[in-house]
C-alpha cells in the first residue's frame, strides 16, 4: 500500500485514504460546443500511460475531502512530490 | 518437431525419453522479415503461429523483451468463457472459445482446456434481471448461457453457500457449460512450438527500443536490443507496455495500464469444480488441477508498470471469497503476484490497423484477455495478413474512440471480466 503526503493535511496518511483521479493537469474544453471529434478524443480518452514519471490527481476523500496532484514514477511507485490543485506541474 | 504421440512416447520410453528434442529452438534474428510480432505472450505467439498455419506467411519473427509467457499468459485466473452482452463481444469471444475447443490436436500441445463450467452468481433481484438478459442475449447469438436456481447451482457446485441467511445470498446463477480453464503456461509453449515448426523465429531477451518509420510514414522496422531488424508488418501484442511501444511510432493510445492480482491457496483434493464468479461481492475462484485455489483479485486505483499490487486489495478479495464460501475461510494462501493490464475506456478491447501504414495492434483486453488468445491470436494474424480487420474485430478499431461506436463492456461485464 502505497504512503501519501497530502499537502493540505501535511501528514503521510495510507492509500485506502485516497481515491486516484487519473492524469493530472488536463485542461477541460473552454468552448465545449466548438470541440471537434479528434479534441473530444484527445481530451476524454487518450492517456499518457507513461513508464517512468507521472502526473496524476489525488484526491483524500476520506480526510480533507481535496484534490491534489502527485508526481509518481510508476515502475516504483514511489512518489516524487505532491502539490496543490492549481499549482503549475512540477 | 517431434510429435506427441502414443507411438512416440511409447518408443521414447525405451530410449530414456532422450529423444526429444527442444520445443522451440533460440533464434538470432535475421536482417529482415515479412512479418514482426512484438510480444510473446499467448496472443503474440499465436499470432505468428496463425500467420504461417493459415495465411501463408511463414518468414514471421516474434521478438520478446523477456521471456515467452513470462507476462499476463503466466499470471492470469486461466478462465475462458464467452458470455458477452454484446453482439460484437459475443462474436469476438465466442471466435475465440470455438478455437479453444480443437487447440490441443491443432497444436499437438495438451493445453488441457477444461470445460467445467462457469457460473456467475446473482446475489439481488438486479443481479437476476441482468443475467437473464444476458442469457437471453447470448442465446440470439448463439452462445450458450442458460438459468440455474440456487438449488441447481449448489448440486453444480456443492462448496456454495445457498442458506438465505448468508451475507450475499445465492438467487440463483448464470452457467455457461463451454466455460471453463486451460493451462496458461501449456498455451505459450504450445503455440510457440507449434509456429517454430512452421518456421517462426522465436527471439527472446531481445527488447524492442524503437519502431523505424519510411518517408511515407509507414513501418519499416523495429530497432532492437540486437540490432534493427527491417519488416513492412509489425503486430504490436505487447498488453500493459503497448502504450510504451506505441510512443515509440510517435501514437497516444486510448490506454491505462494496472496491476491486477491473482493468488493461489495451498493444494487441497478436489472440492471445487466449476469456475465460480461474483461479481457484486467481486470475487472469482476456481482450482487447479494442481489443487490450488486460484483466486482473482481485482486492479489497484492507479497505474503502474511494477507488476505488483497492494495487499489491501488481496485482503478485499479474500474478505469476498470468505463470505461466499465460508467453507475456505481457513485455506492457507500459499502465493500472490501481479500482472499489468492495458485498460481501455470502455473495457473492450482494440485489434486493429492504427494509422501507421503497416503497424498493427492487439490491446486493451484489460483483466480479461487470457480467454480470448486463440481468437485475438487469429484476428491479429488475418489482419496483418490482408492488412484490413476481419468483419469479427472490425468494431474494434481505434476510430471508435473518436466517433463513439463504443464496445461498452464496462457497464455490461462489471468489474470481473
Amino acid at each position: 500500500m502505497l504512503l501519501i503526503h497530502c499537502p493540505y493535511c501535511e501528514e503521510d496518511r495510507p492509500e485506502v485514504e485516497f481515491a486516484n483521479g487519473g492524469q493530472a493537469h488536463i485542461a477541460r474544453p473552454a468552448d465545449p460546443s466548438a470541440y471537434s471529434d479528434p479534441q473530444w478524443e484527445e481530451f476524454l480518452y487518450i492517456r499518457r500511460n507513461p513508464r517512468g514519471r507521472h502526473h496524476e490527481r489525488w484526491r483524500h476523500v476520506h480526510g480533507c475531502g481535496r484534490f491534489f496532484n502527485a508526481v509518481r514514477d510508476t515502475v516504483s511507485d514511489r512518489f516524487e512530490t505532491t502539490y496543490k490543485a492549481g499549482e503549475p506541474a512540477r | 518437431m517431434k510429435r506427441f504421440s502414443g507411438f512416440n512416447l511409447i518408443g521414447e520410453a525405451f530410449r530414456s525419453h532422450q529423444g526429444w528434442p527442444e520445443h522451440w529452438p533460440d533464434k538470432a534474428p535475421k536482417p529482415a522479415y515479412d512479418a514482426i510480432i512484438v510480444g510473446a505472450g499467448g496472443h503474440g505467439l499465436g499470432a505468428a503461429y496463425y500467420l504461417a498455419s493459415k495465411y501463408g506467411i511463414t518468414n514471421v519473427a516474434v521478438i520478446e523483451k523477456g521471456w515467452l509467457g513470462g507476462g499476463n499468459t503466466g499470471r492470469n485466473t486461466t478462465i475462458i468463457r464467452s458470455n458477452y452482452l454484446y453482439d460484437e463481444s459475443a462474436h469476438l469471444y465466442d471466435h475465440a472459445v470455438k478455437l479453444w475447443d480443437g487447440l490441443s490436436q491443432e497444436l499437438n500441445y495438451n493445453i488441457m482446456y477444461s470445460k467445467r463450467g462457469v457460473l456467475m452468481l446473482a446475489h439481488n433481484v438486479h443481479d437476476v434481471q441482468s443475467f437473464k438478459r444476458h442469457i437471453h442475449a447470448n442465446r440470439l447469438n448463439g452462445v450458450d448461457n442458460e438459468w440455474l436456481t440456487a438449488e441447481e447451482c449448489k448440486a453444480y457446485c456443492p462448496p456454495l453457500d445457498i442458506s438465505p441467511n448468508a451475507r450475499h445470498p445465492v438467487l440463483g446463477g448464470a452457467l455457461q457449460r463451454r466455460g471453463g480453464t486451460a493451462r496458461h503456461d501449456s498455451v505459450a509453449w504450445g503455440y510457440a512450438r507449434a509456429a517454430s515448426a512452421l518456421g517462426v523465429d522465436i527471439i527472446q531477451n531481445c527488447a524492442v527500443t524503437g519502431i523505424r518509420r519510411g518517408a511515407d510514414g509507414a513501418a519499416e522496422g523495429v530497432e532492437t536490443e540486437r540490432g534493427f531488424i527491417a519488416s513492412k508488418k509489425i503486430g504490436v501484442s505487447a498488453a500493459g507496455s503497448t502504450s510504451v511501444v506505441m510512443a515509440m511510432a510517435g501514437l497516444q493510445f486510448p490506454l491505462e495500464s494496472y496491476p491486477l492480482q491473482a493468488l493461489v491457496s495451498e493444494p487441497v483434493k478436489p472440492i471445487f469444480p466449476c469456475v465460480v464468479m461474483s461479481n457484486t461481492v467481486h470475487a472469482y475462484m476456481s482450482q487447479s488441477d494442481k489443487g490450488e485455489l486460484v483466486i482473482g483479485a481485482g486492479t489497484d486505483q492507479y497505474i503502474s508498470y511494477s507488476q505488483r499490487g497492494a495487499f489491501h486489495i488481496i485482503e478485499h478479495t479474500l474478505a469476498a471469497i470468505c463470505e461466499i464460501f465460508p467453507i475456505f475461510t481457513r485455506m492457507r494462501m500459499m502465493r500472490t503476484w501481479g500482472g499489468i493490464v492495458d485498460v481501455t475506456p470502455d473495457r473492450s478491447p482494440i485489434l486493429a490497423k492504427t494509422p501507421v501504414p503497416g503497424l498493427y495492434v492487439n490491446c486493451g483486453w484489460g483483466t480479461g484477455g487470457f480467454k480470448a488468445t486463440p481468437g485475438a491470436a487469429d484476428l491479429l494474424a488475418y489482419t496483418i495478413a490482408h492488412d484490413a480487420p476481419h468483419r469479427i474485430n472490425a468494431p474494434y478499431a481505434l476510430d471508435r474512440f473518436r466517433n463513439g461506436r463504443l464496445i461498452d463492456e464496462a457497464a455490461a461485464a462489471a468489474v470481473a471480466h
